[in-house]
């Protein structure tokens, strides 16, 4: 019986999004986008209801896919309805239009079922469909800097799944050592204290640098840079965040299995550089690169790489690094869809066009502020509160070098961040015509005030049920 | 007769180390793709009738004819010139080739594995890392697309050396195929040669910090 949800949200995202292309008036479109995340949204409440049941064979609800399932049936409403105030300032062609909703919808559709998937290929194939519906809405402009992002995208996304996919063999070879013929989560996790150490930590190294590539860390983060940059902002919102939310299940998954067995210490130690040279990456960038989305985009590398921090910790830190990533995921949206309104008044991505954001728009500006505040964990900020706990993580497993250095680094990115920040909101930027500025109703950033929001109320007083979530989801992993 | 067929394998590596013209790589693409369908018919055998005909039926369809025909079509519509332009000299191609395979030789031997064949792993690290070397050292765009296809032979091979036990692996590495060819057909077909007019890697040099 439980079947039933999945037996029709899986064809029913597929239906939408053919219905998408098809019928292109606008009002199917604000019908079909309602019954999107009306078919969301059900399936988040049925998983939550239905947790640990396992559903169609491959998929299994546990309490991480919960949380992430729920961070996307939140992102994925704003985004919709920024893509419509999207489409009714940059006018495109019906056709293109419905290939973008119609890649939007599969996108979701395609990260859900990678969450809530309990076998390492059905995550495989759904992370795969995620790049080439991601594709389609980097490519939606169909100028040359798109057509080169989307090149690149795909590219080195397609070099990281090979990657994965080199992994998953070299598991299948430890895996059938033991005389095992499946490869589900649960029964890697089970037999993995026997499995072979070669290979494991082999496919280890395989599979953590494919999955980088989505997760947005070193070595493939480049990919995700350009592909933030060139898609247009609702877009770029999502693959900022719920995107790299399933390459973080994709790496975690796999170091629950390795979190068993002998090499759980020598996992910690990659995951560890490879997070720190991410925060470094990022601050290199962040201080030289004057392109805002791109801005936005390293924060995102800065972000993924905290969390990674956290869970190379241990203690306390799998706590934070889940809540942290929980609470990033509302705020980075936030970010990019305030960025489509400083797009609309100035016309530019660069922060030397961009000034005096205050006097044009004022609830963008606060908008803008209090997101600047929220994702720099400035308290009351609730990425404060798991940032702080990540910090103790570092501190309590002795890596108080590591802490000093990231520290630097993050003071350097607050300081990088500000600057361009301040600048856009009160310096006057220089030669811009300001007489044909258009008025921006409060309306389009009532959802960045909510999303900015929930990431304080979710820090400061995480409600029980979130908390037992997030506790359920690390419960795997040794203290 | 495995032995054999993975063998002529190598050695198109080779032969596509020394290729100097796009049509050459298009072809040897294609054989490899023949070669992949006799290892995978003897390899798997013993798994369901069902599977081994999709699997055949894959390597023979989409490896040996599609993706080939799909890249033809493609030079000819974009009027891509028919050299590949390396640049490295064909003979340190060669020269690194073969470094190449007999790394992999060396490397494989370090692997204690009863439940593996060593010249499967062999032949794939061999292909593995040339299709990264002809990524790295081709000026045009489209001999990325083949790079990236001998990569993933590569990866074809490995996935059939612990396939026979496991069906499914194999399978959901034909769906890279599939992914290559939706690559190829969605953006590649048409929009490249539209947009850019030279097929070079240096017309994408403009998205940067």
């Amino acid at each position: 019986m439980v079947d039933v949800m999945l037996m029709i949200y899986l064809p029913g995202s597929l239906g939408i999004a053919l219905l998408f292309y098809f019928l292109r008036k606008y009002s199917f479109q604000v019908i079909l986008a309602a019954s999107f995340i009306l078919l969301q949204s059900s399936l988040a409440v049925f998983e939550y209801v239905n947790r640990g049941i396992t559903q169609l064979t491959y998929f299994t609800p546990d309490a991480l896919a919960i949380l992430f399932l729920g961070v996307i049936s939140v992102v994925c409403i704003p985004a919709l309805y920024h893509s419509f105030v999207y489409f009714s300032k940059h006018p495109y062609k019906p056709r293109e239009q419905g290939m973008y909703f119609a890649a939007m919808t599969i996108l979701t559709a395609s990260l859900s079922a990678a969450y809530l998937s309990n076998h390492i290929g059905i995550t495989w194939v759904f992370v795969e469909l995620t790049t080439l519906s991601a594709s389609a809405l980097i490519y939606h402009r169909r100028n040359k800097l798109t057509l080169e992002g989307t090149w690149k995208y795909i590219f080195i996304c397609s070099i990281s799944i090979t990657l994965v996919f080199i992994g998953v063999l070299f598991v299948t070879v430890a895996v059938q050592q033991q005389g095992i013929t499946d490869l589900f989560y649960r029964n890697l996790t089970l037999n993995a204290p026997a499995f072979d150490v070669f290979w494991l930590k082999l496919a280890f190294l395989f599979i953590f640098t494919g999955f980088t590539a989505k997760a947005g860390m070193m070595p493939m983060y480049t990919a995700g840079i350009d592909a933030k940059d060139n898609a247009p902002y609702p877009a770029a919102a999502l693959l900022a965040s719920v995107v790299m939310n399933v390459g973080f299940i994709g790496i975690f998954r796999f170091y629950e299995i390795t979190s068993q067995t002998s090499i759980f210490e020598w996992t910690n130690k990659i995951i560890l550089i490879s997070a720190l040279l991410s925060v470094f990456v990022a601050t290199v960038y962040m201080v030289r690169v004057k392109n805002i989305k791109r801005i936005m985009a390293y924060s995102g590398v800065e972000h993924m790489g905290i969390v990674m921090l956290g869970m190379a910790a241990g203690g306390i830190g799998y706590y934070a690094a889940i809540l942290h990533l929980l609470l990033h995921s509302f705020a980075k949206p936030a970010l990019f869809f305030q960025f489509g309104q400083i797009y609309r008044t100035f016309g530019s991505k660069s922060v030397y066009d961009v000034g005096n954001y205050f006097k044009y728009n004022i609830t963008g500006a606060v908008v803008l502020l209090l997101a600047y505040f929220v994702i720099t964990a400035v308290p009351p900020s609730g990425i404060f509160v798991s940032e702080f706990l990540v910090f103790r993580s570092l501190f309590e497993s002795g890596y108080l070098w590591i802490l000093i250095v990231v520290l630097i680094l993050l003071t350097t990115i607050i300081w990088a961040f500000g600057r361009n920040v301040f600048k856009m909101l009160f310096i006057k930027p220089v030669d811009f015509d300001d007489t044909r500025v258009e008025k921006i109703p409060f309306s389009e950033s009532l959802s960045q005030f909510i999303l900015l929001g929930l990431v304080i109320y979710l820090g400061l007083t995480p409600p029980g049920q979130l908390v037992e979530l997030i506790n359920s989801a690390i419960s795997a992993l040794p203290r | 007769m495995i032995n054999i067929l993975l063998i002529t394998f190598t050695i198109t590596l080779l032969y596509l180390a020394m290729a100097n013209r796009l049509l050459t790589y298009i072809r040897i693409i294609a054989f490899q793709g023949i070669l992949l369908f006799g290892v995978a018919f003897i390899q798997l055998i013993e798994i369901s009738l069902l599977n081994l005909v999709f699997v055949l039926l894959e390597t023979i369809i989409i490896k040996a004819i599609a993706i080939p025909f799909f890249l033809k079509y493609i030079l000819d519509r974009n009027h891509i010139t028919r050299e590949a332009e390396p640049y490295v000299s064909n003979f340190v191609s060669v020269v690194i080739v073969t470094s190449f395979i007999v790394g992999s030789f060396f490397l494989t031997n370090i692997v204690q594995d009863t439940y593996v064949r060593k010249i499967f792993f062999i032949v794939a690290f061999s292909a593995l890392f040339t299709g990264l070397y002809i990524i790295i050292t081709r000026r045009k765009i489209i001999t990325h697309v083949m790079g990236y296809m001998v990569l993933e032979n590569g990866v074809f091979v490995l996935s059939l050396a612990v396939g026979s036990e496991m069906p499914m692996v194999v399978n959901t590495g034909i769906l890279l195929d599939i992914f290559v060819s939706v690559i190829l057909l969605g953006i590649f077909a048409d929009k490249i040669g539209d947009v850019f007019e030279e097929q070079d890697v240096e017309q994408l040099r403009n998205l940067k910090d």
